[in-house]
């Protein structure tokens, strides 16, 4: 506090006082380009830490890309005990969980999102929306734990009887597969659990971007005697679509590198790509959660790095997406996101 | 239907019934709340769940007694991981904050709208949806590797490197709040840059730096992920800095890592553990969450 004072004390004139300012000059001359520099140091660091995470993970999946070489992307099975490395079976298990979590999630963040927005007083809105962004501080393994102890023993056995007995359960994708173990332990599961996960994110940025829409535009709406639904449909959401676009991107990235409730919930087949919702598989990120302590030899741990990186190449493309939609709202509305 | 439009009309003149009109309004509205409660319900199902099931396992045993050696015993707690989370969170908090805080401080303060900024900010979003798996390969990679063994250290790094972009986002995004008279009139009293930053914008910041840097550490303190192939897990307490059971020299027992193995046990006193350690967590996460929001909310608003 002193020590503030003493730096803002005007300047009285006077030759001591000029003395001491060319002493404060000097600390100050020092004390600028510091703390400049080390601003300017973390922030390009934080640039590099991403460019350096990609760096390592190519350096070390290099072995695993010359020795497998397109065999990784063009085979189905992972059975590093006969020398299979294929992700097929890891990759259509990610993107099928994730197109469940998304079908569930997607129209469901959409609706909240309005609630919270043009339906309900600000203040149940906080309250409702801080009661979902709690969602997204749950611990993931939490999660799989629920999932696996109560989640799962329902699927199997009350929603997928039910299933079962109704035409639906006949049709292509839904009726047992090869490896169907009952249908608790599935791709299903996994994806209805995910679905909750990103849903406080898809939620969160709808949100955020609806906010944008000037209100005037809204009044206009309501002056011409549009319902509330109407002012959303025809002004809220055309205003704010490209950011649902980026918000849907961001929950389908979280969704696709998910790992602990997956990994608990979608069961361990690496070595066949399911042919139904109801039977198990396996998702890149939990592959490498369950096999990389096992991996004992060089190319089976550069498999797995390898796994890793094109992980990460899927999520941050989406990111990257996410962030150009985004920013199409941000010009249109001229707000932040 | 109307006698007015015979010919349909681009959809937002075409006549409909008030009644009809009024039904859809209710429709969506009705499901708006629908799709909250869902949430809220999932949410109270999750907690309810880890709250019934990790209160049987809280006693005396769970936070004195380390983890049981033999899978079979009914004795045993989660003390060390408990303890060995603290530590490795600790870790990764003093790499991550003060890095985050700077980076924050650049974004906000020098570098704003130009275009290395731009940049950077950019990098941090995207690494804040690099799936957190991954970023425990790398730490495997540069720290597990090259030293031929697992550590708590390298746990840190990788939480840290979480922790890193949401630490800098959110310290940018307080400081934008400050209004810029205050750097102004700082400045005009002939105080230097830094001083001002620190001092003037900062200290008026104070309470959503604090909310800033705790919802990072809330972010990373119950991962998994990270830790599978870097901290890994051990049944013993953590011995100091250095040596086999040491941060810096070999695994270190941890909450999450532990909780993953032992809910994957058959025995019911293992899972019984699990869930004790479940519910540590939430009450750890969600209770600094919601303490902060309610000291500093504030800092939110401004």
């Amino acid at each position: 506090m002193s020590a503030v004072d003493a730096e803002l004390e005007p300047n009285t004139g006077g030759p001591r006082s000029a003395a001491k300012a060319a002493r404060r000059g000097r600390r100050v001359a020092l004390g600028d380009p510091i703390f400049k520099g080390l601003a300017v140091g973390s922030g390009i660091f934080l640039a590099a830490t991403m460019f350096g995470l990609a760096a390592v993970l190519v350096y070390n999946s290099w072995p695993a890309i010359t020795t497998l070489g397109t065999k990784m992307l063009t085979t189905v099975a992972w059975s590093p005990g006969t020398n299979e490395y294929g992700a097929l079976a890891a990759l259509a298990g990610t993107f099928m969980s994730t197109l469940v979590a998304m079908v569930i999630a997607v129209p469901l963040a959409l609706v909240i999102a309005l609630l919270l927005v043009e339906l309900v007083h600000p203040a149940v809105s906080r309250v409702v929306g801080t009661a979902i962004e709690m969602l997204a501080s749950i611990p993931s393994i939490v999660f799989g734990m629920v999932g696996i102890f109560v989640i799962v023993p329902f699927v199997q056995d009350y929603f997928v009887p039910w299933l079962y007995s109704t035409p639906l359960g006949n049709l292509p994708g839904i009726r047992p597969g090869m490896q169907f173990q009952g249908g608790g332990v599935s791709i299903f599961t996994a994806g209805v659990v995910l679905a909750f996960m990103v849903l406080p994110f898809i939620t969160a940025v709808s949100r955020d971007v609806m906010k944008m829409v000037p209100q005037v535009t809204k009044e206009a709406g309501y002056g011409m005697g549009s319902t509330t639904w109407e002012v959303m449909r025809k002004i809220s959401l055309r205003y704010a679509n490209s950011g649902i676009v980026g918000a849907v991107f961001i929950g389908l990235g979280r969704a696709l590198g998910e790992t602990m409730a997956v990994a608990f919930l979608i069961g361990s087949v690496f070595t066949d790509i399911p042919k139904s919702l109801f039977d198990p598989g396996t998702s890149i990120a939990s592959l490498i959660a369950l096999q990389f302590n096992e991996a004992t030899d060089k190319i089976t741990v550069s498999a797995l790095i390898e796994l890793g990186l094109i992980l990460f190449l899927i999520t941050v493309l989406f990111q990257i997406a996410a962030q150009a939609w985004l920013r199409r709202v941000q010009r249109a509305t001229g707000g932040r996101a | 239907m109307s006698t007015v439009t015979q010919s349909p009309l681009p959809s937002p003149l075409r006549h409909r019934s008030i009644a009809g009109r009024k039904a859809a309004d209710l429709i969506v509205k009705i499901l708006s709340w629908i799709g909250a409660l869902a949430g809220i319900a999932v949410m109270a199902l999750v907690l309810y769940e880890v709250v019934i099931r990790g209160l049987k396992a809280w006693n005396v045993a769970f936070f004195t007694q380390p983890v049981p050696l033999d899978p079979m015993s009914t004795g045993g707690g989660m003390a060390n991981a408990i303890v060995g989370t603290l530590v490795i969170t600790a870790g990764a908090a003093l790499i991550a904050i003060p890095i985050g805080f700077m980076a924050g401080v650049y974004l906000a303060e020098y570098g704003r709208n130009g275009r290395v900024a731009t940049g950077v900010r950019m990098v941090a979003n995207v690494v804040m949806g690099v799936p957190s798996i991954i970023v425990g390969v790398f730490a495997f990679a540069i720290l597990v590797k090259p030293l031929h063994h697992y550590s708590g250290f390298a746990g840190s790094v990788a939480l840290a490197f979480l922790m890193l972009p949401v630490m800098a986002r959110t310290t940018e995004d307080i400081l934008n709040l400050v209004p810029n008279e205050l750097r102004e009139s700082g400045l005009a009293m002939g105080a230097p840059r830094w001083r001002v930053t620190l001092k003037v914008v900062c200290k008026a910041a104070r309470g959503g730096l604090i909310t800033g840097a705790t919802l990072a550490i809330v972010r990373v303190a119950g991962e998994t992920a990270p830790l599978l192939f870097t901290a890994l897990s051990s049944p013993y307490w953590i011995t100091g800095l250095f040596g086999p059971g040491g941060y810096f020299g070999g695994p270190v027992a941890n909450l999450t890592k532990t909780i993953f193995d032992m809910s994957g046990s058959p025995f019911p006193h293992m899972q019984s553990l699990a869930w004790g350690g479940a519910l540590f967590i939430i009450v750890f996460v969600l209770g600094l969450n919601i303490l902060v929001r309610l000291l500093f909310q504030r800092g939110k608003e401004w």
